[in-house]
């Protein structure tokens, strides 16, 4: 059994008058101001704002296949020193995380290294090839008790396709989560369609080849009443479809990533090759239309997308260089950046954005709940006045592409709880 | 005596890394460097002696690739050329290694040729050396630009206040880019045409004016320089067939017809005779493309010269190197 | 005011042709005054009749920018005295320096061969300032890619001493002794406003 500790002076939520939070046998055993240490370690935390766990719909472990880039133990490492207690790892490994025997390996995986929960995420299709369904309630049923699909790197563009696994997943509660990529409008795309992609003569990758399929599936899912999760949304016109789609009724629920929050097209302007992601950077007002719709919920979570990729893999031409950024270190730092300083969000906010409705969505049992006595020890501390500058060199993850590198970002985790045990923080 | 003798580099990268006075400086210096050829009884001049200069050519192009080693043998530099094929370069080494490769032989300058946009951008951070883009994807092809501003200048006397036309596949051209970027510094109003499928979303940004109608502005037009259009977009649907193409967007003898008394047709080739230029058009008397073929060594000449013939380049942008 | 230093720079100088002097010029001493400027190029003309047998066949090639105009002058002048024209031109050297990567980017001067070129003529090289004498090296190299004279000569305005190489000139203007610290500027009217040569300190032109 994990050892008790009492955090001392923090403020859930960043509200109210500081208190005392004491952590035994997994749970939040009390929360008062003044509690005396008795047998608990203590941890000085004066100010510090007091999140539940984050939890991250949007992982790329990488394991099994690229253990170069990643593995389970490093990735989840990454993520406790984000303040992640649990991430939900993506299904585009090799081999594909298309049926029980892997989902079951990479959820075994995570529970060895013990850093933070793993919830492997099945492929909607057998090898990710969008021709037919993956063995999915085999999958839901094994011991990793899958319940969040998807193909992320590729859409599910068949709508036939896409009408049956939405369809099918209802069965045990499954959602489908699609990565919205219309594949004949995106052909050899490297960046977001636009001035800067005429400019610099890279294929553009057009919002509408997002926001077509995404507006597709809104209406499928209504169709077969089905609910529907959507990956990464980049675009204005994508959030404005989101919008539209929940004042009708449909039960569709949708991410955006911390760097769609904050980096634009324009970076692409000197061919680094580590601003290459899938969907790319989008300009400045698609980045003000994601904040909205983070601020006023249509977009209801924000996920890392993290995507982690060999120096080898980076450092090399933009076109022959492969999409993708880290950012479970950074997630929460950046949402601080771009949505709590502005003041678009709360620290309640951001706990529910990143916390309480990813649990949901993924079904995740004993994740994204409430700071009160009696609930799972799943914690973030957050210091929010310790503003640092990201270097890649100091990254947990295996790999540095960070975008954010060289950047001064304002707060910072100082420590992970995973039931009651410290995953993050030093002292 | 290489590796640039610690000095600042300079890269030819994008045409719109010259300003108005830089270009001018490049396309002067290639005239003062024609007069000196037409006059020189050994055709080759003293001045790199000692340099290195390496042709990195990522993708297959004979006649670029000969134009640069032949500017770089007359001004005396020693010139490597790897080709794609049969070196390292096609054997899966990264460009960042073929990059270490070219330091430890101390090229003074490299001139890249790659089917990836911004590769020339890519390995400047990696090179103590000058880097020109002799070409990157559909990025830029900025010595192509300067040949044809120096082959308009020659024929016409001047390019301020010329209206340019240039037709065609645009949106893969990097030919195009740095027509419109470089003669925009110089002056001169330049106008695309093309059907709307070869036109990139945003090249209304691009300081220039658009069009889908050729009739329409071929006869305000003092140069028409055709660009290639490729059979396989035909594949894509970017345009029905070669012969609508054609008729709508090809440079025919009746089309000739209406350009003023002096106006020229230019053409980088490789052409398509036939599609975007007729035979007798490309063969006529307006026809600049053997001239640009000529100058394109001369210009090139003065760019090495100008990035590498002093302790300080006189042209170019400089790149963080790490 | 505008002056300029002698293109000839010599050991270890560092300016580019046609600068404008930056200093105080009033540290600088009149070595030729302007009315004497046009008297010495007078006796020039007569020495290069005198040592051509009346000038037949003689080329001027004045090396840019000062060497150009005072070839042009020298040509007038010759035309005056002998009625006869005398073929002139210019000739760069600037790609045949061998201290380019010694110094920042120079624009190219013009090369331009009269009628007839080179080949088999009594080419006398026209130059503002003898220095070094670098330059005439980089000239006589430029003018072996040209053609192959029967003859070759200089003429200088100016010959201020401390020669690196074995050269000397068949027609000196004035001879102005000089120290290494000093510089010469030669000015003419067609590309400095007016006529003069000055002696001043080193530091005049780099201040």
């Amino acid at each position: 059994m994990a050892e008790s500790w009492l955090l001392r002076g923090v403020l859930p939520y960043g509200e109210g008058a500081p208190v005392d939070v004491r952590l035994a046998d997994g749970r939040v055993a009390e929360l008062a101001p003044g509690l005396a240490p008795g047998s608990s370690r203590v941890l000085e935390a004066a100010g510090q704002v007091l999140l539940p766990g984050l939890v991250d719909l949007h992982t790329h472990l990488r394991e099994p296949g690229r253990e170069d880039a990643e593995t389970v133990e490093t990735g989840t490492r990454a993520a406790a020193a984000g303040g992640f207690t649990a991430v939900h790892a993506m299904a585009n490994t090799d081999p594909v995380a298309d049926n029980a025997g892997v989902v079951e390996q990479v959820w075994r995986l995570g529970r060895e290294a013990g850093h933070c929960d793993v919830a492997p995420v099945g492929a909607v299709t057998i090898g990710l090839r969008g021709e037919a369904l993956s063995e999915l309630g085999t999958m839901a049923d094994s011991a990793a008790r899958v319940r969040v699909f998807s193909d992320d790197g590729l859409c599910v563009s068949d709508a036939s396709l896409m009408r049956r696994a939405l369809e099918y997943v209802k069965a045990f509660d499954g959602v489908i989560a699609q990565h919205a990529q219309e594949p004949r409008l995106t052909v050899g795309a490297q960046m977001n369609e636009g001035v800067v992609s005429s400019r610099l003569g890279l294929t553009g990758w057009p919002s509408v080849a997002e926001e077509a399929v995404i507006a597709r599936d809104c209406l499928l899912a209504a169709h077969v009443r089905s609910r529907l999760h959507v990956c990464h949304v980049s675009t204005r016109g994508s959030v404005d479809i989101l919008r539209l789609a929940k004042a009708r009724g449909i039960d569709v629920t949708a991410e955006v990533t911390p760097h769609h929050l904050l980096l634009t097209d324009e970076a692409a302007c000197g061919y680094d090759a580590t601003f290459k992601v899938n969907p790319p950077l989008r300009t400045q007002d698609d980045v003000d239309a994601v904040r909205e719709g983070l601020a006023d919920g249509t977009l209801d979570v924000v996920a890392t997308d993290h995507a982690p990729h060999t120096s080898q893999d980076k450092e090399t031409e933009w076109g022959a260089a492969l999409p993708g950024m880290t950012g479970l270190e950074t997630a929460l730092a950046v949402v601080a950046e771009t949505m709590v300083l502005p003041g678009r969000l709360t620290w309640r906010q951001v706990a529910d954005r990143m916390s309480a409705r990813p649990a949901v969505i993924g079904r995740l049992e004993g994740h994204g709940r409430p700071l009160a006595v009696g609930e799972p020890a799943n914690l973030a501390l957050v210091d929010t006045g310790a503003a640092w500058t990201v270097d890649p060199a100091a990254s947990v993850s295996r790999s540095r592409n960070t975008p954010f590198a060289g950047r001064r970002l304002p707060v910072r985790v100082t420590a992970t709880f995973l039931r009651g045990a410290r995953t993050h923080g030093e002292g | 005596m290489s590796g640039a003798g610690g000095s600042t580099s300079r890269h030819l990268l994008s045409a719109g890394d010259l300003s108005r006075d830089e270009a001018l400086l490049v396309l002067d210096t290639a005239a003062e460097l024609e007069q000196v050829l037409a006059s020189s009884t050994v055709g080759k001049l003293p001045t790199l002696r000692g340099r290195t200069v390496v042709n990195l050519f990522f993708e297959d192009s004979t006649r670029t690739k000969t134009s640069f080693e032949l500017a770089a043998k007359r001004l005396s530099a020693d010139v490597i050329s790897f080709a794609a094929k049969g070196s390292s370069v096609s054997k899966g080494e990264s460009l960042k290694d073929t990059a270490l490769t070219l330091e430890a032989m101390g090229a003074d300058g490299i001139v890249i040729r790659h089917s990836w946009s911004g590769a020339p951008v890519n390995l400047a951070h990696h090179v103590r050396g000058a880097v020109v883009n002799a070409g990157d994807g559909t990025h830029e092809h900025p010595t192509q630009a300067l040949l044809d501003a120096y082959t308009v200048r020659q024929r016409l006397g001047r390019l301020e206040g010329l209206r340019v036309t240039i037709v065609g596949d645009v949106l893969h051209s990097r030919v195009a880019r740095s027509n419109v970027l470089l003669l925009h510094t110089l002056g001169a109003e330049v106008t695309l045409v093309a059907p709307p499928t070869l036109l990139p979303v945003g090249v209304e940004t691009w300081p220039c004016a658009v069009s889908y109608d050729l009739d329409a502005v071929l006869p305000k037009s003092d140069v028409v320089m055709m660009l290639r259009v490729q059979r396989e977009r035909m594949g894509v649907s970017y345009f029905p067939s070669s012969r609508e193409y054609s008729r709508r967007y090809g440079l025919d003898v009746r089309r000739a017809a209406v350009l003023g008394d002096d106006a020229i047709v230019m053409h980088p080739g490789p052409m398509n005779r036939g599609i975007e230029i007729a035979p007798e058009v490309a063969d006529g008397p307006r026809s600049t493309i053997v001239s640009q073929v000529a100058n394109g060594v001369t210009v090139r000449m003065a760019v090495l010269y100008l990035l590498l013939g002093s302790a300080e380049p006189a042209i170019g942008v400089e790149v963080t190197r790490g | 005011m505008t002056a300029a230093q002698s293109r000839d720079d010599g050991p270890g100088a560092r300016g580019a042709r046609a600068r404008p002097v930056t200093g105080d010029p009033s540290a600088a001493r009149p070595v030729l005054p302007p009315e004497q400027l046009a008297r010495v190029v007078d006796r020039m003309a007569h020495e290069v009749l005198e040592k051509t047998g009346g000038g037949d066949g003689v080329v001027l090639l004045g090396i840019p920018t000062r060497g150009t105009v005072l070839a042009q002058r020298l040509a007038a002048r010759i035309e005056a005295f002998a009625g006869a024209p005398v073929p002139t031109g210019s000739l760069d050297i600037t790609l045949y320096r061998d201290d380019l990567r010694l110094r920042g980017p120079r624009a190219l001067g013009a090369t331009d061969l009269p009628p007839g070129g080179v080949d088999d003529r009594h080419v006398v090289l026209v130059d503002d300032v003898l220095f070094s004498g670098r330059s005439v090296r980089a000239a006589l190299d430029a003018l072996g890619d040209l053609g192959r004279p029967r003859v070759v000569q200089l003429a200088v305005l100016v010959d201020r001493g401390h020669r690196e190489l074995p050269i000397r000139a068949d027609y000196v203007g004035r001879n102005v002794p000089t120290s290494l610290q000093e510089t010469i500027h030669v000015m003419l009217a067609e590309t400095d406003g007016r006529d003069g040569v000055l002696l001043g300190p080193a530091d005049l032109e780099r201040a």
